[in-house]
């Protein structure tokens, strides 16, 4: 929060922290069992942040989930780590290999591991009985997501049903559900791209190494500069090279392109971002390339 | 709270929250995209997809309005179905549009986008004048208590930008906003298509000296906008931390929905009706002096009364009166109509009950304003005068008073569905 101004304004960043502080505490009053759905990345550390600040002095009362597609940067894992002993929250593992292993999803190489984390993630919240899932979407990030309320109901397969949306105004927002179904509240909606990477230099708050610029050797693929690892070899005719690159987002190793930047400081990210011509999905994500309306289709079985 | 000096590279911007209302055909699409366009809150990989749908559909422009349109149902339909919520700013002001379709069947919708406006934005067809499409719009807006309205007039390029068309809109506009609660209209002459007056002035009509629509949402004033006397604090959460560190601490957490509060104040806790000094007021690690609309932070009283969720403190001369007989304008959102002696879960504040229907007094015609006294019910997107008794005494204020204290939902206790939006007369 800034100082208090004799007209009594407050900042955007403000405004929209406080908005995000209300969605909170209104889950933890009205929802039995709430989880955050952490993936590690800057959106969900944010959400962290402020569920840290929402609850102060006491511990955030509900535990974090986080869907381990045995794919994830050791980076992001280090910081989740870091994040979950500072905080002392109780982190929730659903693990993709665990779930093929125990018959809850089918082993398909076929099938992408961003596919298998529906089954897992929603298998994660009937097995603990999650009745409200905090996630980090922001309606900036794609037309479907825009459409999408502050609190977004899912049925007993935990399935998003566009058409069917309760009306949500003013600052009320209505948490009924029937047994089986859950809600997945998304409390920095309002929130840019921008705007994250404002509070997250303002709060200076503690995000994976991945985002600033390093060293790494990467190629080129479908457009998009990949990490060269053994889960995510080069294929004929992609030649890897080191170059000083950042990742915009954080998700599956073999999915998640970066781009070349040379922003190690927040205030030269903010500075990229602000010039950025691409949308942070659009350069850097494989998995929403699919058609125009992929992030639709798979937020209706059940997606984040 | 920290001084700004000790954070680093925030930028002081406001926000504005503006609703938008029209169909396709007036161009309403075109305009947000050429917002987002000009603004260059349009990235590359948007522009060229919908370069590419364009195409593909045999347009011979760029369509814009497929930015927009973010359901496959809507772009297979080619209208706006739901509320969809944009963002773009400028280096002074962030800016969140809530795009409602226009059609009178989705008027649910354009009150759902409305109800958290700043400023609404009436659009019109040069061409054809003011409709009753337009008309309902404004009527809405004015419902909602949304305080700027803006009455674009598009299309100038189409009426050989004349002054002419201009002035016969806005006079006949604004006679009849005279009939609303407009505390503050602009009336723009604007080619979404063009660019017109938009972000840019126009060359074409030098006869319009006032402001763009972009300098008008960039330098409209909503600061004074929210009441800063009547102090209005909801609780929605104890806090009371299990650890040695904070054995003492009990802290009463809401966002505060009117007025200002300070340290030191004399409180009431409502509907109890004890009082207790205000012993600080906490922002996370840091106590703050005073706190106003709308943050949210922890209020802690000095003496140990009663206090839970839904309980409201506010000043002792200064509280709503408890009362279980609401008298609301209510817009209908579902199919089953809402009728007399039907009860349903109401959520007002941080307060949750029951109410039942007394009585349906009128049904208010959005298009002329016309009272129709004569029906019994309300059907879906249908405004009316009702009469509730609620099983928990409401701790509210008129909705023309404070939007947050005065404004509840009802929900249908069979299917949990939020039904109704309510706004309280006074």
């Amino acid at each position: 929060m800034t100082s208090t101004h004799t007209d009594y304004r407050l900042s955007q960043l403000d405004q929209l922290e406080a908005e995000s502080i209300h969605i909170f505490r209104e889950v933890a009053a009205e929802f039995e069992k709430p989880v955050l759905m952490f993936s590690g990345g800057k959106d969900s550390i944010v959400m962290l942040r402020l569920a840290e600040k929402a609850f102060y002095p006491a511990k955030i009362p509900f535990s974090i989930l986080q869907v381990d597609t045995g794919l994830d940067f050791p980076e992001v894992m280090e910081t989740r780590d870091r994040w979950v002993e500072r905080l002392g929250i109780n982190l929730v593992v659903a693990s993709i290999d665990d779930a093929i292993k125990n018959g809850i999803i089918p082993d398909a190489a076929k099938i992408s591991r961003n596919r298998l984390q529906i089954p897992t993630l929603l298998n994660a919240i009937e097995e603990n009985g999650f009745t409200a899932a905090f996630g980090g979407g922001r309606r900036d990030e794609e037309k479907a997501r825009a459409k999408e309320r502050v609190y977004s109901h899912r049925d007993e397969f935990g399935q998003w049903d566009p058409k069917m949306q309760r009306p949500e105004l003013w600052s009320l927002y209505n948490g009924r559900l029937h047994e089986g179904e859950h809600m997945r509240i998304f409390p920095i909606s309002n929130w840019t791209e921008l705007d994250v990477w404002d509070y997250i230099g303002r709060e200076e708050i503690e995000i994976p190494s991945i985002y600033f610029a390093h060293q790494r050797r990467v190629f080129e693929r479908d457009g998009m500069l990949m990490t060269e690892t053994p889960l995510n070899p080069c294929r004929e005719g992609e030649v890897a090279e080191e170059r000083s690159v950042r990742f915009r987002t954080c998700g599956d190793i073999t999915l998640t392109g970066c781009v070349e930047s040379t922003a190690s400081t927040i205030e030269e990210i903010i500075a990229e971002v602000s010039v950025a011509r691409v949308t942070e999905r659009g350069a850097t994500r494989g998995d929403d390339k699919f058609s125009e309306a992929a992030m639709e289709d798979r937020k209706k079985e059940g997606y984040f | 709270m920290g001084s700004t000096d000790e954070k680093k590279a925030e930028r002081q911007m406001d926000l504005l929250r503006f609703a938008t209302a029209g169909s396709v055909d007036d161009g309403k699409s075109t305009l947000i995209g050429r917002l987002l366009f000009d603004s260059k809150s349009i990235f590359a990989d948007q522009l060229e997809a919908v370069e590419r749908t364009s195409e593909q559909k045999g347009h011979s422009y760029v369509d814009l309005s497929l930015l927009t349109d973010g359901l496959r149902s809507e772009r297979e339909q080619g209208i706006t179905i739901d509320v969809a919520y944009r963002y773009f700013a400028t280096p002074n002001r962030k800016f969140i549009i809530a795009d409602t379709p226009g059609h009178v069947q989705y008027t649910r919708n354009m009150v759902t986008g409305a109800s958290t406006a700043d400023l609404g934005l009436v659009l019109v067809d040069a061409r054809h004048g003011l409709t009753e499409q337009s008309r309902r719009h404004a009527v809405l807006l004015s419902l909602l208590r949304v305080p700027h309205l803006v009455l674009c007039i598009n299309k100038m390029d189409l009426v050989d930008w004349s002054q002419e068309v201009y002035d016969k809109i806005q006079a006949e506009f604004t006679q009849f906003a005279t009939k609303l609660n407009v505390p503050d209209l602009e009336v723009i002459p604007i080619s979404a298509l063009a660019g017109d007056n938009v972000v840019d002035r126009s060359q074409n009509m030098p006869w319009y000296s006032g402001p763009t629509l972009m300098h008008h949402l960039e330098h409209v004033h909503v600061a004074s906008d929210r009441d800063l006397v009547d102090a209005r604090f909801p609780v929605q959460y104890v806090i009371r931390p299990q650890n040695d560190a904070y054995h003492d601490y009990r802290g009463y957490a809401g966002q505060i929905a009117g007025g200002v509060f300070k340290k030191g104040d004399e409180v009431i806790v409502l509907p109890s009706g004890m009082t207790s000094k205000i012993s600080s007021i906490d922002v996370f690690d840091k106590e703050i002096d005073e706190a106003f609309p709308p943050m949210s932070v922890t209020i802690r009283l000095e003496d140990d009364v009663d206090v839970s969720r839904g309980d409201m403190i506010a000043r002792v001369k200064n509280a709503p009166t408890p009362t279980q007989d609401i008298d609301a304008m209510v817009c209908w959102m579902t199919n089953a109509p809402l009728q007399p002696r039907q009860k349903l879960a109401i959520k007002h504040t941080t307060r949750t009950g029951r109410a039942l229907v007394k009585d349906i007094q009128y049904r208010l015609d959005v298009n002329t304003l016309h009272r129709d006294n004569d029906t019994k019910e309300l059907g879906l997107n249908e405004i009316g005068r009702v009469q509730l008794r609620t099983t928990v005494p409401l701790l509210a204020d008129p909705y023309s008073k404070n939007r947050t204290t005065g404004s509840f939902i009802l929900i249908d206790e069979a299917t949990g569905v939020t039904v109704g939006a309510g706004m309280i007369n006074g």
